[in-house]
């Protein structure tokens, strides 16, 4: 490779285009904090799944087709006559849902360490963009392999424009293309859903990139590393992004990749979860399932537009759930951005939005009964809460002092003893005879040292929530 | 807080407990039993695709899967006349089966995957004498089902018993006369016809689950030389 000629292409290349410069821009000469934890691990998994729904997705176009008389049949074709066709669409359905667990993770993430305050802002707006758009993704998506659930899912998820006073009527006409969920939706969709909204995913993507590393990343101290620079101009508690953290993500991607594949080679369709079992029935408009329930990715907000009597309330309820996290930069406007040095109110605050946030998700798989409704208006009004009061509750918060630099982080090496030591706590060795009278030294659960640890376990989450 | 917490959980435990559902049978199926497939196949033409066609598979497919010969499936398998290359194509006229049936049969390629095996084993058990019916039987899992019983001359009849006669909440059904086959004869025929629409259902079932171990196998190498590397790298950051 140290050819001349080859120096001289190589040469002839970096002359007309700025590849170094990019390169060490966003790679080799990005500072990032040294201390990134767990919860760092999901900007690079979304991506490894971007990437993954690209190319398993442009796959599945060589064989699909987007007319409501072949689409079903042309999805069964994939899963049986395409030579690998069954794992490229399972990969696109799991990644689908994987997609929604990396970026839920991801955006809390930036709720626990302030990830969207001063100067972040716009990255957090970009980043809310990208989930706009991956839920119109995954809306349109849906529709297409044109079974009983994806037809009237979007039946009733379009048929919600129309509760719109006035334009309703004739906006979900227009979106639909027909008076019903027919043919003309679904090749609208399929253009939207492998054309259109990919390119503004990845210019958003690009966007939000491009912003972060304006900006420098957060931290889990939350605190900005260029204000302690050395005499390079090096921030001293910032490592240079590759070789560190590209070593660090493959490590990463693989644990990440092995749980995908647990689901995607045993059960791809996760009990229902990630492929629902009534949409392995062709789409039938004369015929209305007994239950429709969206995907669970979509069931918090879908049970927040149960909630509300008013249709129109309703869907104003729904978009407000997602509107109002674009307004978190400036709902909380505290300056201290990591949660371990907030105090206890905004802890609190955040645990209740996590349980509303999933009581939400699983009331929205339930078909709507008297009292789960009313535990529905209960979370709905938790999660606004969580946001809406945000200004309030947060000029009573105590903080703790904030470091000035970076705090260590134990690595998997550093806590193996601990790990080994907790195991030994609640289990005790006893030796079985077995029947063919061989002894056995096993290791089984021991009672009282399980009830001081899940009593200790407890105490400590009590005490994490002050 | 603690008191909004019970509220809210004491919330969902009520929600959670309130629905209640017809108690399904285990099928005891096993997709890489080739004889057993087989068999359910077999049972498949004879009792099943006169009103139901399973259009998504093909008769060749049958032959590389359950490893046997194409002239063994076309003689034991498939019905007269078809090829090797045909799907397995019910005859019955449309129209006709809506006249007598009330409705189009289904295709059944995907039933395994919509129902569930479990479902399916119950179903094709639940079948009871039912005189108000036009067909004579009705069926305790699927209520008023336009499908007659197929199987009632290898199962014999069933009569139902009621818990609650006046809304004829069925209790439990038991065998009234019995058929050509024992009743443990007649769970093998049941279980191989359930394990052959699991195997339709998704045919590369069988395959996607060997080779994840593999895949697991390979992607646990990969994390742990990755995990070596990130080691050697970060060796000097602290």
């Amino acid at each position: 490779m140290n050819s001349p000629r080859f120096n001289n292409f190589v040469n002839w290349i970096l002359a007309r285009f700025p590849l170094t410069k990019v390169w060490n821009e966003h790679l080799a000469e990005y500072y990032a904090p040294k201390n990134f934890n767990f919860w760092y691990f999901f900007g690079s998994l979304a991506l490894l799944v971007l990437v993954n729904q690209f190319a398993t997705g442009i796959m599945l176009t060589i064989n699909y087709k987007p007319d409501s008389a072949l689409a079903f049949d042309s999805v069964e074709y994939i899963m049986r006559d395409v030579d690998w066709g069954w794992l490229i669409r399972y990969m696109h359905s799991t990644g689908a849902s994987a997609f929604f667990i990396v970026v839920y993770l991801h955006m809390f993430r930036g709720l626990l360490y302030g990830s969207f305050k001063k100067p972040r802002e716009l990255v957090w707006i970009f980043g809310m963009l990208i989930y706009v758009c991956l839920m119109a993704e995954a809306f349109m998506g849906y529709l297409l392999p044109w079974g009983q659930m994806s037809y009237w899912g979007a039946q009733v998820i379009i048929s919600l424009f129309s509760a719109i006073p006035i334009v309703g009527e004739d906006l979900s006409l227009w979106i639909r293309g027909d008076y019903v969920v027919a043919d003309a939706t679904l090749n609208r969709f399929f253009a939207f859903h492998v054309a259109a909204i990919p390119l503004v995913l990845v210019l958003l993507v690009f966007l939000h990139i491009v912003a972060l590393h304006q900006v420098g990343s957060n931290n889990p101290d939350g605190i900005e590393i260029k204000e302690n620079k050395g005499p390079d101009g090096i921030p001293v508690d910032g490592i240079p992004f590759h070789p560190y953290y590209t070593v660090k993500d493959i490590v990463g991607i693989c644990v990440f990749i092995f749980f995908f594949s647990v689901v995607l080679f045993y059960m791809p369709e996760l009990e229902g979860y990630f492929l629902e079992h009534a949409n392995f029935i062709p789409a039938d408009p004369l015929q209305t399932p007994e239950h429709i329930a969206p995907l669970w990715y979509f069931t918090p907000f879908y049970a927040i537009l149960r909630a509300v009597p008013d249709k129109f309330a309703g869907v104003l309820a729904m978009g407000g759930a997602i509107f109002v996290l674009f307004l978190l930069p400036w709902l909380d406007t505290v300056k201290v951005k990591s949660i371990r040095y907030r105090g206890g109110i905004y802890k609190k605050a955040l645990f209740l939005f996590v349980i509303s946030f999933f009581g939400l998700g699983y009331l929205g798989m339930q078909a709507p009964t008297p009292s789960a409704t009313i535990a529905a208006r209960l979370l709905t009004v938790v999660y606004f809460s969580f946001f809406l009061l945000m200004p309030i509750y947060t000029r009573w918060e105590k903080f703790k002092t904030v470091p000035k630099r970076l705090t260590s982080n134990s690595s998997i090496g550093d806590r193996l003893p601990l790990i080994k030591q907790a195991i030994s706590d609640i289990t005790q060795d006893t030796v079985v005879t077995t029947k063919s009278g061989k002894t056995l030294h096993l290791k089984t659960p021991n009672p009282s040292g399980l009830r001081s640890a899940s009593v200790d376990l407890a105490k400590k989450m009590k005490d994490s929530l002050d | 807080m603690k008191t909004l917490l019970t509220v809210i959980f004491s919330l969902f435990a009520f929600t959670c407990s309130a629905s209640g559902k017809t108690e399904l049978m285990h099928a005891d199926i096993d997709i890489s039993d080739n004889v057993s497939l087989k068999r359910g196949a077999e049972h498949y033409v004879t009792y099943c695709l006169g009103c139901h066609s399973a259009k998504h598979i093909r008769y060749l497919r049958i032959a590389e899967d359950f490893e046997l010969n194409e002239d063994v499936v076309l003689k034991d398998i498939a019905p007269v006349g078809a090829s090797i290359y045909d799907p397995m194509l019910s005859a019955m006229d449309k129209h006709d089966s809506k006249h007598w049936f009330g409705n189009v049969p289904p295709d059944l390629s995907l039933i395994a995957r919509s129902r569930g095996s479990d479902w399916l084993y119950t179903y094709l058990k639940s079948f009871y004498r039912d005189s108000t019916k036009t067909h004579g039987t009705n069926n305790a899992l699927f209520k008023d089902v336009g499908m007659p019983n197929v199987l009632w001359k290898l199962q014999g009849e069933q009569v139902p018993h009621y818990s609650d006669a006046e809304n004829q909440v069925i209790d439990s059904l038991s065998l009234a006369r019995p058929g050509e086959l024992s009743p443990s004869e007649f769970d093998t025929v049941v279980t191989d016809l359930v394990n052959f629409l699991d195997y339709v259902g998704e045919p590369a079932k069988l395959k996607r689950q060997q080779m994840g171990k593999y895949v697991l196998f390979f992607i646990l190498i990969l994390g742990f030389i990755g995990y070596l590397l990130k080691k050697e790298y970060w060796k000097d950051i602290h």
